[in-house]
């Protein structure tokens, strides 16, 4: 019997449980792989960070289990820092510091790992908010579908911003800081191998800036949502039934881009509920709204901006549209997941 | 998008919507038989911008919800089969069979899988040998064709672990037994566009003869809508019973022949029950007896299946148009999508579904702004 050293020494080779034991294994993974790829600097490793104080703390955390792992632009790894960066961007605060949890299968290629990290530490560097700690499991072939990240941040708010979903008046003006559907589409034209993944891109990025840009109009900001799951369609109940305020949207005023419209023609998906990481809906007063909308244009991240309808006291609670044919019809909130029709 | 948006033109819709209001002298009733029409009408609110008195009436062209309960509850019985990948269309999922839908199905344990074609499928069964993958072959004569390449394809592939439970239904018989009723008020018909590109429109002339009804086959835009309601109620105006193409951009008379060939090689006519109607003679397709080893049903032997629809869903009714889904009891309270009682609440082209994701209540019956 000859004994063999478990520690891994290729690129080709994948996660093993003991990758997870607290070991041996775990140390080198967190001092060959992962540590590097998060830009932690060298050091012991604590239970918890200390962090500076935030002023008004903000905390928000989010599990990220996307299939698949990469997409057109971007990959769980990015997604799982712009996913809770924006969480905190909505509450009108900035980052200071994020958590990350990975549960790993055993078996996921170390390549894939390395690549997920490293995007995970690029896109905090790139939102400027340190990786301050985190936890890696590893749990069983089928007790998790390749890799989930939770990730929790905090962040800092920005004294003259205090938005909320249920702050929306009456006559806001509502905004739109980009274009829809493109994250949802992208994901599961990679997903089924559709063929639209060449037209079509996430929006995943980081919106923390274009939340920045926006504090010189203080209270006037109202509300701010990233429409993320259900879309702009879960996103605008959400703010109606928050706030008791009804919404009226212009169907023509609502930037689908063409491939999106086309994906979701096809597939028979409403592109209302499809889901964004990219973009936010604000709620303003009507007579701050081009300030509003001049400041988002003045930022990348909001040159799309549109306004694209308003809040009412009509029908508290009620999202409608108004078509392009010029009738109404009710945005309900999505039931679940959409499911691509027959014919 | 610029070839979408120019079927989606405010100022087009409403200079048909002009000619429409100038045309309609009386009121009339028309029949869009495709639930994707159904749900533009619906989703567009084109069927509340029409003049006064010009009703429309949503027939039984959404295949999800005509397919019938014994099929979905074979397809159960087959999925919740250890060795069995069941593959379906999404908005097949949450239909429910007497007992179950496949949706819940699958969330205890059943490998119950979504494909976009029936292709995927195969694929699946060769990638998986060890498996036995079925796909549900369901639709109208829209889908027929490609369900009919798979089957070719896998017996091509020599494929023994690939099989589809057919239960597809055709259009024409389903609209013959609407006319056939003396309770019909249809008195014209929006035939469905995609129907037409794969089986053309001969089979719509002797109906419109024989039964001195005009047959406009549309298009799924709101543009074409309007415009298939417009000729529609021109030749009723002027008391013509033609068969015209309004979708003569995806249309031709004769249809699609290589599509017609393959389905004809692959299917044979049978007798078919349509879920909430009731047997249609000459309604269905099944396998040809070349083909019946690729048959599911007769693999699993789950051709023996009790079945039970849900007593309060009035699915009939509602895909005969002879009553709204706003009349049912149920709708909107114990029938949601969340929890249908029946199909027709189940697809994004159900009517009810349709209605209900409209925000379409009882108290605000259809054609009133909601």
């Amino acid at each position: 019997m000859t004994i063999q050293c478990p520690t891994p020494r290729h690129e080709d080779e994948r996660v093993l449980l003991g990758h997870g034991a607290g070991g041996r294994l775990t140390a080198e993974l967190l001092d060959t792989l992962l540590l590097p790829a998060l830009g932690v600097p060298p050091g012991p490793l604590e239970d918890a960070a200390v962090l500076p104080p935030v002023g008004l703390p903000v905390i928000s955390t989010d599990s990220f289990v996307v299939s698949p792992l990469f997409f057109p632009g971007g990959d769980i790894g990015s997604l799982a820092v712009h996913g809770t960066v924006n969480d905190l961007a909505m509450r009108g605060a900035e980052p200071v510091a994020l958590a990350v949890a990975l549960i790993i299968e055993e078996g996921l290629p170390l390549a894939q790992l390395r690549s997920v990290v490293e995007s995970l530490g690029k896109a905090a560097a790139e939102a400027e908010v340190p990786v301050v700690t985190g936890d890696t499991k590893v749990v069983g072939r089928g007790a998790a579908d390749r890799l989930f990240i939770t990730t929790t941040g905090v962040g800092r708010r920005i004294p003259a911003l205090h938005p909320s979903a249920a702050r929306a008046r009456p006559h806001d003006a509502i905004l739109l800081s980009g274009p829809l559907g493109l994250h949802g589409t992208a994901v599961l034209s990679t997903r089924e191998g559709l063929g639209f993944e060449a037209d079509i891109a996430s929006d995943s990025r980081p919106l923390h800036r274009l939340v920045r840009a926006l504090a010189p109009l203080g209270g006037d900001i109202h509300t701010l949502r990233d429409p993320t799951r259900g879309g702009l369609a879960a996103t605008l109940n959400e703010i109606a039934a928050a706030s008791g305020t009804g919404a009226l949207i212009e169907e023509s005023a609502v930037p689908v881009p063409g491939p999106v419209a086309t994906a979701c023609d096809l597939l028979g998906l409403d592109p209302l509920q499809v889901a964004n990481e990219g973009c936010l809906v604000a709620c303003v007063p009507e007579a701050r709204a081009d300030d509003v909308l001049d400041a988002m244009r003045g930022v990348p991240e909001g040159a799309a901006a549109v306004r694209i309808g308003r809040t009412t006291a009509a029908h508290p609670g009620r999202v409608e549209l108004r078509t392009r044919v010029g009738s109404h019809r009710v945005i309900d909130m999505p039931l679940g997941e959409q499911l691509p029709r027959i014919c | 998008m610029r070839y979408l948006d120019e079927y989606r033109d405010p100022e087009l819709a409403q200079s048909l919507l002009d000619r429409l209001r100038r045309v309609a002298t009386r009121p009339w009733r028309i029949m869009e038989v495709c639930g994707g029409q159904t749900h533009t009408l619906v989703r567009q609110g084109i069927d509340e911008l029409l003049p006064a008195g010009l009703r429309m009436i949503h027939g039984p062209g959404c295949p999800v919800c005509v397919t019938p309960l014994e099929t979905l509850d074979r397809a159960m019985a087959v999925a919740a089969r250890p060795e069995v990948t069941f593959t379906s269309f999404g908005d097949m999922l949450r239909v429910p069979g007497t007992h179950t839908d496949l949706l819940s199905l699958r969330a205890r344990g059943a490998d119950v899988r979504v494909v976009y074609s029936p292709m995927d499928a195969v694929r699946i069964a060769v990638a998986e040998p060890d498996r036995q993958v079925v796909f549900l072959a369901v639709g109208f004569e829209t889908t027929a064709p490609a369900n009919a390449m798979a089957v070719l394809h896998a017996r091509r592939l020599g494929l023994a672990n690939f099989s589809v439970l057919v239960s597809h239904v055709l259009v024409p018989p389903a609209m013959t037994a609407l006319l056939a009723d003396p309770d019909c008020e249809v008195q014209a018909f929006l035939a469905a566009g995609h129907v037409c590109a794969v089986m053309g429109w001969r089979q719509y002339e002797p109906i419109a003869a024989r039964w001195r009804v005009p047959i406009v086959v549309t298009g799924f835009e709101p543009l074409d809508l309007l415009e298939g309601v417009l000729m529609a109620v021109e030749q009723l105006e002027e008391g013509r019973e033609e068969v015209e193409n309004q979708y003569a951009r995806a249309v031709q008379r004769a249809g699609n022949r290589h599509a017609q060939q393959v389905v004809a090689e692959v299917f044979r006519i049978t007798d078919r029950t349509w879920r909430g109607i009731g047997p249609l003679p000459a309604s269905g397709l099944e396998l040809a007896p070349a083909f019946v080893s690729y048959d599911a049903a007769r693999r699993f032997r789950v051709m023996d299946v009790r079945s039970a629809e849900h007593p309060e869903c009035i699915t009939g009714a509602i895909l005969t148009g002879a009553r709204e889904p706003t009349d049912c009891g149920a709708y909107g309270v114990r029938c949601t999508p969340r929890t249908p009682l029946g199909a027709p609440m189940v697809s994004a082209e159900g009517t009810c579904a349709a209605y209900f994701a409209a925000g379409r209540t009882r108290a605000a019956p259809a054609g009133s702004p909601p």
